[in-house]
């Protein structure tokens, strides 16, 4: 494939809330003003030339719920404004492609989700395909537990995986404060209780700039140097559960293996998902994963994988690091995987 | 549907009642019409692969699936499986089972569904399943209430009678066993008594034509622990023992009691137990068992 010649585009500020395992009773846009509210105090913008959000109705059970959570933003007079139901990983993609045009030069980009409104695990059925998968009552859980077996990963590498992310997550003021793990509470075999990502409510805002406006927002600019995102076939049995042949091809596309990956935050909601992960990207022993906890200790469904992205960024912000890599996923078992690389 | 005591929060449902109609096309919906009859189809690529269940696309190349609909399976083979201790009210079965992809004989791709073993011991990847179909099938994926495992055994009852009958050596023997005495005999060429009583030596073939009163003393020669109910044993674990009676060359078998299984032990001297006078018959069942008299063990050559 030809490399198309990319406009500059960079992170240049990321808040999140202080996320919660239970519903605290903010509505949505009362979640998302203050993270808006953040990023808008560190770039001095107040006006974006383009606004993408990523959420899920199904999470609050009712249609258009996104829109409402245009209050917190200021949409009058009229914004350039868009929504993905997805993670908002990828209403960032789509500014990144927004910016690409040339016309505008920043953009604001949030996810936002409350998991504690019902049960994530049966609600995520309602994303599974309508006629084979869905009807069967396949729950998140269980479609997780299929592909941890198809992985067959050894369980003190796992219970490793979950003990190095929820202490992560305890040193991080943003994430949840989980025990270590323990017991063998079996959740649907072969996965723990202890596998399982935490309910959460929460939600993340980022800006972009492009260029010159990047440079004068930001001492330190997280420049997005790759950006791709790859999908298999949606059901289970057409794929090779225990390889993410799309995770693979994303992140060539996007370049992760061009220079060291000083830190990579990954989307793994669970443990083997990790192990996947880390092939699929060829991280070495070298690359710190997911300091920030990641999904094991705080999972604001349609706000982690932006997270990710958001965590990556920061460590260049802060002047920690050079090149990181952020990954987000979305569908059932990793189906759709986005890999983001950012240098400094 | 529990009525939450704080009046600030309220139990909200997303529901389409009724279900939610979709159309399902030509290629589900052959998929389905067969599922109603009680056939599973895939669909061939132009590449011959055979998806099931059909996509109306290939997913390698994205390009539309012939109009080629193969029969596959029934039978199939499970890849992966995961084991659901607790069913939810939406899964297809409500008692433990595993999901599992299951690649249907003639398939390319794994279907997913539930296979409901008697045991989760029995799940494994490569095991044969089998579909159980719902009583009337409507054309639905839930047509298939789950898998099972393959047959790959059966159990056969058998029970006969016969009508035996003491006579000969044997008659005499237990008329013996009713007074109270083991017969035995000896055989004049091999100087060898045997006990029961029998008319020949296994020996040598000689004509053994008179029996011997044996006492009812004798020494475990071997023995084994039975696990296994038994309806003449008095209780499991019971001990079955080759007791060679005093003045015997071959031991006979009986039970022993009056003592714990793990205490039996070879060399061990025993005297049997008959049951009081009033009750004997011509029958083993005279005698109770053998138990030990206490007397040192004897050493066995």
């Amino acid at each position: 494939m030809r490399a198309l010649a990319t406009r500059e585009v960079a992170i240049v500020a990321f808040a999140q809330t202080r996320h919660t395992p239970h519903d605290t009773g903010l509505t949505e846009p009362e979640l998302i003003l203050p993270v808006i509210n953040e990023v808008k105090r560190r770039t001095g913008l107040e006006r974006f030339g383009f606004t993408c959000s990523g959420s899920c109705d199904y999470l609050a059970g009712a249609p258009f719920s996104f829109v409402s959570a245009l209050d917190a933003l200021g949409a009058w007079p009229p914004i350039s404004e868009s929504h993905v139901e997805m993670d908002g990983a990828w209403a960032l993609y789509e500014a990144w492609v927004r910016l690409q045009h040339g016309d505008v030069d920043s953009a604001l980009v949030y996810g936002f989700g409350k998991s504690s409104l019902g049960d994530l695990r049966t609600i995520m059925t309602l994303q599974l395909d309508p006629y084979y998968l869905a009807p069967l009552g396949l729950d998140q859980l269980s479609y997780a537990a299929l592909q941890a077996a198809a992985v067959g990963a050894d369980r003190k590498e796992l219970d490793e995986i979950v003990r190095r992310s929820r202490a992560d997550g305890r040193a991080n003021p943003y994430a949840l404060d989980l025990p270590d793990p323990e017991g063998e509470d079996l959740a649907v075999q072969p996965l723990k209780q202890t596998d399982v990502p935490p309910s959460t409510d929460g939600a993340a805002a980022i800006v972009l700039a492009a260029g010159d406006l990047a440079r004068e927002l930001s001492e330190s600019p997280a420049f997005v140097r790759g950006i791709a995102h790859r999908i298999e076939p949606h059901y289970l049995g057409m794929r090779h559960l225990a390889r993410s042949v799309s995770a693979a091809d994303a992140a060539r596309a996007a370049g992760v293996g061009k220079g060291p990956v000083e830190v990579a935050e990954l989307h793994a909601q669970f443990p083997h998902e990790e192990i996947i992960l880390r092939e699929a990207l060829e991280l070495t022993g070298d690359t710190v994963i997911n300091p920030s906890g990641g999904p094991l200790a705080a999972n604001p469904v349609m706000a982690t994988g932006l997270i990710r992205i958001g965590e990556a960024a920061q460590r260049i912000l802060d002047g920690q690091a050079r090149r990181t890599v952020a990954h987000a996923a979305g569908g059932p078992c990793l189906q759709h995987n986005l890999v983001t690389v950012l240098e400094a | 549907m529990t009525v939450p005591s704080d009046p600030l929060v309220a139990q909200h449902v997303l529901e389409f009642p009724g279900g939610y109609t979709r159309t399902t096309g030509p290629v589900i919906g052959r998929f389905l019409s067969e599922l109603r009859g009680r056939r599973i189809v895939g669909a061939r690529t132009a590449e011959g692969r055979v998806l099931v269940p059909p996509l109306e696309y290939d997913p390698a190349t994205g390009e539309p699936v012939t109009g080629e609909y193969v029969e596959v399976g029934p039978a199939g083979t499970v890849t992966t499986w995961a084991w659901v201790h607790e069913p939810l009210d939406g899964h297809p079965v409500d008692r433990p089972f595993a999901w599992a992809l299951i690649k249907l004989d003639g398939a390319d791709t794994a279907l997913v569904h539930a296979v409901c073993p008697e045991h989760p011991k029995a799940m494994e990847a490569g095991m044969r399943v089998w579909p159980v179909w719902r009583d009337q099938p409507s054309g639905h994926i839930t047509d298939i209430s789950y898998f099972v495992p393959e047959v790959t055994k059966i159990v056969s009852n058998v029970r006969s009678e016969y009508r035996l009958q003491a006579g000969g050596a044997l008659r005499v023997f237990l008329e013996g066993v009713r007074r109270g005495v083991f017969l035995g005999g000896r055989c004049d060429q091999c100087d060898k008594v045997y006990v029961p009583y029998r008319a020949a030596c296994p020996a040598c073939g000689n004509a053994i034509p008179d029996t011997l009163e044996l006492p009812d003393t004798g020494t475990i020669t071997t023995f084994a622990i039975n696990n296994l109910p038994d309806p003449r044993a008095p209780q499991v674990p019971f001990v079955s023992a080759y007791i060679l009676l005093d003045g015997a060359d071959v031991p006979m078998i009986a039970l022993i009691g009056d003592v714990p299984a793990h205490e039996v032990r070879q060399g061990m001297r025993v005297k049997a137990v008959w049951v009081p006078e009033s009750e004997r018959t011509a029958s083993m069942a005279n005698i109770r068992w053998f138990a030990p008299t206490g007397e040192p063990d004897v050493e066995l050559s």
